[in-house]
């Protein structure tokens, strides 16, 4: 599976999709196609491709950190076995995001970024599960607030709507931890 | 207070502590904002922490620092090229549009609209970054 397997193939090239499809939203490398100036769209659209692995390289990091946080929760003797399980779950989810992320990074001609060899949490105020619960909590709220505001930079659509994607997860994986701590798992209308 | 939740608290308590400890955050407009701004702060939990480099850089020692001059923070070239030097009016321009700002930079993020919201945030920045108790 990849990213760009949530659409066609074709919309790799997301300006010339933006050309096909609005006149309105005319990219500068569409309205540089427009004029035949193939040069020009050409760099605009490795730019664009630039700016686009960026994102999926910085939103790998992060996903990395994840799945290493869900390893030190798991190792932390603090969970009972239903929460661990669900943990477990969730970091097999965010190892999927990174994995996805990794193989379009690498499809972009972009090398992905690798996990560091050590993370550093904040471990001394980790003192019981509700504790673990809410710090991953505070991280997946915040990865909720990145795939949200990196959806609009990406200049190609099929990948903000494969962020979108995972954003969904990740509002989840909220949602649920919020609610393991009798907190109003949706408290909110709309996330930021 | 409506919406309280941990994290927030955690940083409610911390500028509290920072009052106890003799530090010059008394009960006042400014750290209302920050109140606020921490709440707003959580939205950059995913890749920040005040104290440590994660996915992006540490936010203690922000003020006044020249963007991308971290010695142990891997940088895009855009921003370590930027000459940028963060304050509240870099930060407000920044905030407000990543990636319009600095083109090249690695925080693909849309951006904070809401310019009341970018003026909360960084009086938190402001206030965690002169206390002992969140940037010792």
């Amino acid at each position: 599976m990849s990213f760009f397997a949530f659409s066609d193939a074709r919309l790799v090239m997301p300006d010339r999709r933006l050309f096909l499809g609005s006149a309105a939203l005319l990219s500068g490398a569409a309205v540089a196609l427009l004029a035949g100036r193939d040069a020009l769209a050409a760099e605009s659209r490795g730019a664009t491709e630039a700016n686009d692995t960026n994102i999926l390289n910085t939103a790998l990091g992060a996903e990395h950190e994840a799945v290493a946080a869900y390893q030190v929760a798991a190792e932390s003797g603090l969970l009972e076995k239903p929460v661990l399980a669900l943990a477990t779950q969730f970091q097999g989810h965010h190892r999927e995001h990174a994995e996805l992320l990794a193989k379009t990074v690498a499809q972009l001609g972009g090398k992905p970024a690798a996990a560091k060899a050590r993370y550093t949490f904040p471990t001394e105020k980790l003192k019981t599960q509700a504790d673990v619960l809410r710090f991953a909590a505070q991280l997946e709220k915040g990865a909720v607030s990145a795939y949200l505001n990196a959806v609009p930079v990406f200049g190609s659509r099929d990948l903000a709507k494969a962020a979108a994607s995972i954003l969904g997860d990740e509002a989840m994986h909220w949602a649920v931890l919020r609610h393991a701590v009798g907190e109003n798992p949706v408290p909110v209308a709309f996330v930021s | 207070m409506p919406g309280l939740n941990w994290l927030a608290a955690s940083i409610l308590a911390g500028l509290a502590a920072a009052v106890a400890s003799g530090e010059a955050l008394t009960r006042s407009p400014a750290v209302d904002d920050a109140a606020r701004g921490g709440e707003i702060y959580e939205r950059c939990a995913a890749c920040h922490s005040l104290d440590r480099n994660r996915t992006g850089p540490k936010h203690c020692g922000l003020l006044g620092r020249r963007a991308g001059s971290l010695p142990d923070f891997e940088y895009s070239p855009a921003m370590r090229a930027s000459g940028i030097v963060w304050s509240e009016p870099t930060l407000d321009r920044f905030l407000a549009a990543p990636t319009a700002v600095v083109p090249g930079t690695y925080m693909g993020y849309a951006g904070i609209d809401d310019a009341r919201e970018r003026t909360d945030l960084i009086a938190y920045l402001k206030a965690a970054n002169s206390s002992r108790a969140l940037c010792p």
